[in-house]
C-alpha cells in the first residue's frame, strides 16, 4: 500500500512537472528574452492574466481553441509593446512600470473577462503518449499538451538563436553593452522594444495554456503568480533558454506538489504545500545571489542588478 | 505686466505638471475605454465623483479605505527613500492583522488601553518582521527586493490561510474562517457618531506626519537621501547602509502590520479572509503617486480610497463590474509612471520661464538644488 501510494505520487509529481511547468516554460522564455536586452517587465503577470481571458473568450467565441491561444499571444505583444515603448522613454522605471501593467492587465482581464466566467470554450488537445499502458492514471498522466512540445522546441530554438543568428547577437550587445551597440549603428531602443513585445507574446500563450489546459477555465483566481516566479527563474536558469526548460519543469514539480499530496489522501497543510513553488524560488534566489558579485551570464544592462 | 505673474505661477506649477498630464490622460484613456465599449461613459465620470465625495456617507466610505492606504503606502515609499523598491505589504498586512487577533487569546486579560498597545505593538513586530526580512535579504545575500518582498508576501498569505483555516481557526465560525472574534472591549469604535470612521484614519495620518518628519528633518532622513540617491557615495561617507535601509523596510512594514491591526480591531472583529483585500497592492500605487513624499501620501490615500469607495455606486446605477476601478488604477499608475519622463525637462523649462517671463537679472543664480540630471 505504501509503495503504491509513494508510486502513485511520484507519477503525479512527473505529471504536473510537465503539465503545471508548461506556463512556467512560456512565461520564463519571454522575460528571458527580455531580460537578454537589458531590460525586466514584471508585469508578465498581468499579461499572463489577460492572455488566459483572451484565449478562453475568443475560443469560446470562435470555436477553435487555437485561434484563441493565437489572440492570447496577440494581446500579450500588445502590453509588451507598451512596456517596451514607454520605458523606452527616459526616465521611466522598467520595474515600477511592470508593477503598473499587472494591476493594468489584471483589471483589464477581469473588465472583459466577466461574461466568460460560465460558459465553457473548446480546450487544446493533448497527446496520449501512455497508450502502452493499461493503467488509467499512467495514461492520464502521460495525457502531455501539445503547447509543451512546442514550448521545449521554441527553447531549444532559442538556445540556438541567441548564439547563432546575427539577431540574438544584437539582442545580446544591446543587453550587455548599450554604448557599443549604439556605436555599431544599431538602435537599442528599438530592439527592446521588440523583444519586449515577443517577451509578452509569450506569456500571453502561457496565459492561454492556463485558461484553455491546465486548470482550465477562466476565473479571476487562474493566475497564482507565475508571471512573477517566471522573473525569478530566469535568475535561476542564469539567462539561457535550455536551463529554462528544467528551471520550469522543476517549478512544476514543485507546484505539483500539493495536488499530488492531496491525490494520495493528504489533506493537512494544503495551503502550506501549494506555497512550496515561493519557498522554492526564495531559497534558489538566496543561493545563486551574492551582494558583491553580479552573477555570471547576466546581461550587463539589467536594471537588476545595479 | 501680466507676464511675471503668470511666469511665477509655472514655476510653481511645474512640478506638478506630470501628474496633471496623468490624471487628465487617464481620465480621457477611461472615458475612450469604456465608450468603445458602448458603456455610459459620460455618467461614470460623475458618478466617480458622487461615489467618493459626493455625501457625508460617501466621504466616511472613503476615509475608511483611506485609514490602511496611507499605512500600506508608507510600506513602499520609507523603502523607497533608500532606493528599494518594495512591494510586499499585502503580506505584512495579513500577518500583522493575524498578530493582533492572536494577542488577547495568549496573553492574560488586560484592560483596554494596555491590550490594544500590546495589539498594535504585535501587529508592527509582525509586519516589520517580513518586510525587515526583505531587506535583509537584498542587503545581505544580494536578492533582489521586488521580487523577494512579493515572494515573501505570497508565503505570509499561505501562512495566514493555513492558519486562520486550521490551528488558529474558531470551531464556530463555520462558513467564514476565522480566528476567535474579538472581545468588544478590545475592538476599535469610530470617532464620533456624527463622523463614522475609525481611529485608523487619525493614526494613517500621524504614521505618515512622523515619517514625512523623519525622512524631511531628521540626520536619519538626511542619511538616507544619499543612501537613496547613489550606491557608492554613502559607503565612501562611512554610513552604516545596511542598518538604513534594514530600519527603513522594518519601519514600512511596521506600518502595514498596524494597517491589518486596525482592520481587525475595528472592521472586522477577527482575523479572517476579508483581510486579503488589495490594501497592500494599492498602497504601491499610492505611494508611487505621491512620489514617496509622507505627506502627499494623505492626500494620495484619500484620492485613491475614494477610487474604490465609488466602485459599489458605479457598480449599482451603470452595472459596470467591480474590476472598473482596478482598471481605473491600473490606467492611472501606466500615466503617472510615463509622465514621470516630463521631469527630465522641467528643470529646463523653469529656468526658461525665469529668464523669459519673469525677467529677474539674477534669475539663473537663483537655482539651488533644483537643477535637473538630464
Amino acid at each position: 500500500m505504501v509503495e503504491s501510494d509513494l508510486s502513485i505520487f511520484l507519477l503525479a509529481l512527473l505529471a504536473g512537472a510537465i503539465r503545471v511547468g508548461t506556463p512556467f516554460l512560456f512565461v520564463s522564455l519571454g522575460e528571458c528574452l527580455t531580460e537578454k536586452g537589458g531590460r525586466i517587465n514584471l508585469g508578465l503577470e498581468g499579461i499572463l492574466v489577460t492572455g488566459a481571458m483572451t484565449g478562453y473568450a475568443v475560443s469560446y467565441l470562435s470555436g477553435s481553441p487555437w485561434l484563441g491561444v493565437l489572440a492570447a499571444g496577440g494581446a500579450g505583444l500588445c502590453l509588451g509593446l507598451v512596456h517596451g515603448v514607454i520605458c523606452s522613454l527616459p526616465r521611466v522605471n522598467d520595474i515600477a512600470f511592470g508593477i503598473a501593467l499587472i494591476l493594468f492587465g489584471t483589471g483589464l482581464a477581469f473588465f472583459l473577462g466577466k461574461d466568460f466566467i460560465q460558459p465553457s470554450a473548446p480546450m487544446l488537445p493533448s497527446i496520449p503518449l501512455g497508450g502502452w499502458s493499461d493503467d488509467t492514471r499512467v495514461r492520464s498522466a502521460l495525457n502531455v499538451n501539445v503547447l509543451f512540445f512546442i514550448g521545449v522546441a521554441l527553447a531549444l530554438v532559442l538556445h540556438w538563436g541567441l548564439r547563432g543568428t546575427r539577431w540574438g547577437l544584437v539582442l545580446r550587445l544591446v543587453g550587455d553593452h548599450e554604448d557599443s551597440a549604439q556605436a555599431l549603428g544599431y538602435r537599442p531602443a528599438g530592439v527592446r522594444i521588440v523583444a519586449t513585445g515577443v517577451g509578452g507574446f509569450l506569456a500571453g500563450v502561457g496565459g492561454a495554456y492556463l485558461s484553455l489546459y491546465y486548470p482550465g477555465s477562466w476565473n479571476e483566481g487562474l493566475s497564482s503568480g507565475q508571471g512573477l516566479m517566471a522573473v525569478a527563474l530566469v535568475i535561476f536558469a542564469r539567462w539561457q533558454p535550455i536551463n529554462c526548460l528544467w528551471a520550469a519543469l522543476l517549478f512544476g514539480a514543485a507546484g505539483a506538489v500539493g495536488p499530488a499530496l492531496q491525490a494520495i489522501g493528504i489533506g493537512w497543510g494544503y495551503y502550506l504545500f501549494n506555497a512550496i513553488p515561493y519557498v522554492l524560488t526564495l531559497a534558489v534566489m538566496v543561493i545563486t545571489c551574492r551582494p558583491d558579485r553580479t552573477l555570471s551570464g547576466a546581461p550587463g544592462e539589467l536594471s537588476l542588478n545595479r | 505686466m501680466l507676464k511675471p505673474w503668470l511666469g511665477r505661477a509655472g514655476v510653481l506649477l511645474l512640478p506638478a505638471l506630470p501628474t496633471l498630464c496623468a490624471l487628465v490622460t487617464t481620465a480621457v484613456l477611461f472615458i475612450a475605454f469604456l465608450l468603445i465599449q458602448g458603456r455610459p461613459a459620460w455618467q461614470a465620470g460623475p458618478l466617480v465623483f458622487e461615489g467618493a465625495f459626493g455625501s457625508l456617507f460617501a466621504w466616511e466610505n472613503t476615509l475608511m479605505r483611506a485609514a490602511p492606504l496611507m499605512l500600506t503606502a508608507l510600506c513602499v515609499a520609507l523603502p523607497a527613500r533608500a532606493g528599494l523598491i518594495i512591494i510586499g505589504g499585502e503580506g505584512a498586512l495579513v500577518l500583522g492583522g493575524l498578530a493582533a487577533a492572536v494577542t488577547p487569546l495568549w496573553l492574560p486579560a488586560l484592560p483596554a488601553w494596555p491590550m490594544l498597545i500590546a495589539m498594535g505593538v504585535a501587529s508592527m513586530l509582525a509586519g516589520g518582521l517580513w518586510i525587515g526580512l526583505s531587506g535583509w535579504l537584498r542587503q545581505k545575500r544580494g536578492v533582489n527586493e521586488t521580487i523577494g518582498s512579493l515572494l515573501l508576501s505570497y508565503i505570509g498569505l499561505a501562512i495566514f490561510r493555513h492558519l486562520v483555516e486550521g490551528p488558529l481557526r474558531d470551531p464556530n465560525s463555520l462558513n467564514k474562517p476565522s480566528t476567535p472574534p474579538l472581545d468588544s472591549s478590545y475592538q476599535i469604535g469610530v470617532i464620533s457618531d456624527s463622523f463614522y470612521v475609525h481611529w485608523g484614519l487619525v493614526a494613517g495620518i500621524v504614521a505618515c506626519v512622523l515619517a514625512w518628519v523623519l525622512v524631511r528633518y531628521s540626520v536619519i532622513g538626511f542619511a538616507l537621501r544619499v543612501v537613496g540617491g547613489n550606491p557608492r557615495t554613502p559607503r565612501m561617507l562611512g554610513l552604516p547602509v545596511d542598518r538604513l535601509v534594514l530600519l527603513t523596510c522594518v519601519l514600512g512594514g511596521g506600518a502595514a502590520g498596524l494597517a491589518g491591526m486596525f482592520e481587525v480591531s475595528a472592521v472586522q472583529g477577527s482575523a479572517n479572509t476579508a483581510l486579503i483585500s488589495g490594501y497592500g497592492t494599492a498602497g504601491i500605487l499610492v505611494a508611487f503617486a505621491a512620489r514617496h513624499n509622507p505627506l502627499a501620501i494623505i492626500a494620495c490615500a484619500i484620492l485613491l480610497g475614494g477610487l474604490e469607495a465609488s466602485g459599489g455606486l458605479l457598480q449599482r446605477r451603470l452595472g459596470l463590474p467591480d474590476a472598473t476601478t482596478l482598471i481605473l488604477q491600473g490606467m492611472l499608475f501606466i500615466n503617472l509612471l510615463a509622465w514621470e519622463t516630463l521631469t527630465r525637462r522641467t528643470g529646463d523649462w523653469r529656468l526658461w520661464l525665469r529668464g523669459h517671463w519673469i525677467a529677474a537679472p539674477r534669475a539663473g543664480l537663483e537655482e539651488k538644488g533644483e537643477t535637473s540630471h538630464g
